[in-house]
């Protein structure tokens, strides 16, 4: 009997435990977190602290599900891989045999090396261990500092705020999330942000974090001098694969773990999906790295086809991705660069009250549509998708946006307003 | 060798973890807050007074009687409102519009903590009292009902032309609850204007159709007749007894009262499967009928209490439609008694009823329904016992064109669908599989889509292609399917 152990319970490698089962029913299946006793959402974190659920409403799954398809949770870290004898060293029980291993541990909070980001009261926001030490941290603060102007930097921000601390968000950039964000999209969230009554200061960076007499975080100083008084220091510059564990193994790294388009490792019953997969593009500059829940998901699927046999190469699909900025939703569908590309035109609309926009980006010469973000509407996935895949004439998808508007009944509609604003701006 | 992260292995996430915080910073209050508390507390404080007998004559006698009372209900029963309706007004009127959930899971009364059980168990009280032991002086006890019913005569009169009872003061409580909560509901959800109107809607409906046309009704000495209540959840407009009461005065048929039992078969018998075809239970649900109205306002603060696991649905399923199988077996059998003369019951055919009133409409809607809201949720009846819901449920499962969409492969599985869902659907085990949602039991109050933070869902009324699982057929085979499957949400 081939005996699969799967290294982390996130979304990929229980999306992979469970496709394995379907495929392969007689197969022993092993899943080890040393985190949590079952999977739950990463992504919902945020809303355990904010007291929207509680925990156990975060987990996606009854707790009964695993013995139903005789999946076995073992709650412990994994210490050491040794591809030779193909077993697992953990940090509390035995060793475990596998016959093939799957990777999936996920990501962890970039650190880059600021004075003091070792300090208690500093953290990121990843995994449980960072939620339970932003709850004790956060009894205590009235000021709390975010340096990074991402995704997880405005949702610390939010959760902070809803505990009554006084946040201050640190972006170097001279507008939010701007490497990523288009400047419409950036400049609603700004003033987002500010409406909110948070301290949102543009082109400021870190330089130094500084403790108090306790031996906790108490001030952080900018580089332009300014300091400010602060009990908890959000870390939230992005992250990058966990692959510590793999480093010094004869698994091939780079970023991530090194895989091919069936997520197979240099190693041959070893295989990683999820955030710390680095997907090999021969003959191109750079490799894939996807760390979004719902590549999780999609690499879990392909890597357990993939681990059953089957010949099966991973599908990216059209790129998609939303969030929610404090109370503003945002969705992008395909190719939406943060600055206009040669060759390439973007149109964007925004609604007079500043809380809604649409941004449409199409080839100059051909008129095909390569993408769109909207701000604070819902679109239709499948609708997105099809003109995209279809490369639909831009034309065709101005007429006909109002199919693919996904929100509420009876909310205000704006696409005729957007499909005049769009015309006279190809004019 | 790895560095290890450092949370224990004993840690247990679920128990110890992630609850009310120890210490919080102070929650920053509005001056406002604090002017609708205290017109709240003085309210009560003459509300108590009112009841206790102080400050209200005995009689109606002179209209220096009446504006004393008039005095009194402003006093308590006006500033207990308007205090209420400030208190939402101020508690939102400065935050940003948008979801305003923070601390639901930590306060006491929204988590199932002492003061819920308090609530709940006072609630429980108020409608077995009200029920069953409404002659409280018989008890020893001081009669509120008496001194309640007083306080409320000049409204009363005003309104149905006779003295205020009992009924009329739950009535009275009930609306001013639909329409307090209702204010509160507005603001809070004010960026979504479905919320917003179906809000509206409920609060319409009861004021006007549960509370003013009634009384008018009876002002105009006229059966005393909810038009939004049918047979099954208002049994009795479709039971031998009532309907002859409705239908006759004296011996001379009245007409308005035939209007009113040809309204009920209508709406029975036409108006719900037509507007379920296109909209799904909702049209009734959580834009009419009273009790919805009542779970969609005062029972928001406790929607997430509703149990959702697998267990809690298999006993929703069995319970609910075996009380529309009850309700429709004791018509059977009271018509029949009826019509061959009291040959098969004789006059336990009374009492076929008695239980029926007993165990369904009063310890099951009443009792159990409302006065569990801060343990159960707000839709314990809703969802385990109205046995209209099991009639519009079987009709939107099985021919509807309502359901909830999924928006492609987008759902994160956080679970605040699920979480807020009033009615214990576990709305994300089908988002996360990038199904739609198609529920006998949802009521369509668009809660779910509302607080999906990456607008995965949607209510939507669309062809009905691809609605069943059982995909090799029609509603016919999934409905055999469904019949000989035990429920599973985890495919």
């Amino acid at each position: 009997m081939t005996h699969v152990v799967i290294i982390g319970n996130g979304v990929a490698g229980i999306t992979a435990a469970r496709a394995l089962r379907v495929r392969e029913p007689a197969w022993a299946i092993t899943v080890i977190s040393g985190e949590s006793a079952y999977h739950y959402s990463r992504p919902a974190l945020m809303y355990v602290f904010m007291g929207h659920m509680r925990y156990q409403d975060c987990k996606p799954y009854e707790d009964d599900l695993w013995e139903r398809e005789n999946i076995t949770l073992v709650r412990d870290w994994v210490v050491a891989i040794d591809a030779e004898r193909s077993t697992l060293a953990l940090h509390h029980g035995a060793p475990i045999a596998y016959d093939k291993l799957l990777i999936a541990t996920g990501s962890k909070s970039n650190r880059f090396g600021w004075p003091g980001q070792d300090l208690p009261g500093v953290q990121g926001l990843y995994d449980l261990m960072d939620l339970k030490a932003l709850y004790e941290a956060s009894e205590t603060a009235r000021h709390a500092t975010i340096v990074g102007g991402g995704l997880i930097g405005i949702e610390l921000a939010e959760m902070l705020h809803s505990r009554n601390i006084h946040v201050t968000l640190l972006v170097r950039e001279k507008s939010y999330w701007s490497n990523i964000l288009p400047p419409g999209e950036s400049a609603l969230v700004n003033e987002h942000i500010r409406e909110h009554g948070m301290d949102l200061r543009l082109e400021t960076e870190l330089e130094e974090i500084l403790p108090g007499r306790d031996g906790r975080v108490a001030r952080v100083r900018t580089k332009d001098g300014t300091e400010i008084d602060t009990q908890i220091v959000g870390l939230t510059a992005g992250v990058s694969p966990n692959i510590d564990l793999v480093r010094d193994t004869a698994i091939r790294t780079n970023r991530g773990v090194l895989v091919d388009w069936s997520l197979r490792t240099n190693i041959e019953n070893i295989y990683a999906a999820g955030d710390c997969a680095e997907i090999v593009r021969e003959g191109e500059e750079r490799n894939l790295l996807q760390q979004v829940w719902y590549t999780g998901k999609m690499q879990g699927e392909t890597v357990a086809r993939a681990m059953a046999g089957e010949d099966v190469s991973y599908d990216p699909g059209i790129w998609y991705n939303s969030a929610k900025f404090l109370d503003l939703e945002y969705q992008t569908y395909g190719q939406v660069p943060a600055r206009a590309v040669d060759g390439q035109t973007q149109l964007w609309w925004q609604h007079r009250n500043g809380k809604r926009g649409v941004r449409l980006v199409y080839d100059t010469k051909t008129k095909h549509f390569l993408g769109l973000n909207t701000i604070g509407i819902r679109y239709r996935h499948r609708v997105c998708e099809s003109w995209l895949r279809e490369q639909r004439d831009i034309e065709f998808v101005i007429a006909n946006l109002g199919t693919a508007n996904f929100d509420t009944e009876f909310f205000a509609r704006d696409e005729r307003e957007m499909a005049v604003s769009f015309r006279e701006q190809m004019a | 060798m790895i560095e290890l992260p450092i949370l224990n292995y004993s840690f247990d996430e679920e128990a110890a973890g992630f609850g009310e915080p120890a210490k919080r910073p102070d929650e920053k209050r509005r001056v406002g807050e604090y002017v609708s508390i205290a017109l709240i507390a003085i309210g009560a404080v003459f509300l108590v007074l009112a009841l206790l007998g102080i400050g209200t004559p005995a009689t109606l006698e002179t209209s220096g009687d009446v504006a004393r009372v008039w005095t009194m209900f402003a006093a308590s029963f006006g500033l207990l409102v308007v205090g209420g309706l400030l208190y939402s007004v101020f508690r939102y009127k400065d935050t940003t519009p948008g979801i305003k959930n923070d601390g639901n899971t930590f306060r006491n009364i929204q988590r199932r903590g002492l003061l819920a059980w308090g609530l709940g168990v006072f609630i429980t009280a108020f409608y077995i009292v009200l029920y069953w032991f409404s002659e409280l002086r018989a008890l020893g006890m001081p009669d509120v009902f008496a001194t309640s019913t007083r306080l409320l005569d000049p409204l009363s009169h005003a309104l149905r032309g006779v003295a205020a009872d009992q009924w009329f003061v739950y009535g009275f409580l009930y609306t001013i609850l639909v329409s307090v909560f209702g204010v509160r509901m507005i603001l809070k959800y004010r960026h979504n204007r479905y919320q917003m109107i179906r809000t509206c809607s409920v609060m319409f409906f009861q004021l006007g159709f549960a509370f003013i046309l009634p009384g008018l009704l009876k002002a105009a000495n006229q059966p005393e007749f909810y038009f939004t209540y049918f047979w099954p959840l208002k049994p009795n407009y479709a039971w031998p007894g009532d309907t002859h009461y409705i239908l006759y005065k004296g011996d001379v048929l009245n007409m308005v009262g035939v209007f009113m039992i040809a309204f009920g078969v209508f709406a029975i018998l036409v108006l719900t499967p037509v507007l379920t075809y296109f909209f799904g239970k909702r049209w009734y649900c959580s834009w009419v009928c009273g009790c919805g109205g009542l779970a969609e306002t005062f029972g928001d603060p406790w929607r997430q209490l509703s149990s959702k696991s697998n267990t809690a649905w298999k006993f929703e399923r069995v319970i609910i439609h075996s009380v529309l199988l009850f309700v429709i077996l004791t018509t059977v059998v009271l018509w029949l008694n009826a019509y061959i003369d009291d040959r098969i019951l004789g006059s336990s055919a009374y009492w076929v009823k008695k239980v029926y009133a007993f165990m369904i409409i009063n310890a099951f809607s009443g009792v159990v329904g409302v006065g569990f809201y801060p343990l159960m949720g707000s839709r314990v009846w809703c969802r385990f016992g109205c046995p209209m819901a099991a009639i519009l449920g079987l009709i939107q499962r099985y021919f509807s064109r309502f359901r909830i969409t999924t928006n492609g492969d987008q759902c994160m599985s956080c679970g605040n669908c699920s979480t807020y869902c009033e009615m214990g659907i576990d709305v994300r085990a089908y988002a996360q599989r990038g199904e739609n949602i198609v529920r006998a039991s949802c009521v369509g109050c668009g809660v779910c889509a509302a607080v999906c933070p990456r607008g995965v869902l949607k209510l939507e009324n669309g062809p009905r292609t691809g609605r069943y699982e059982a995909d090799a057929g029609g509603p016919l085979d999934q409905f055999l399917h469904d019949l000989t499957h035990a429920p599973r949400k985890h495919k």
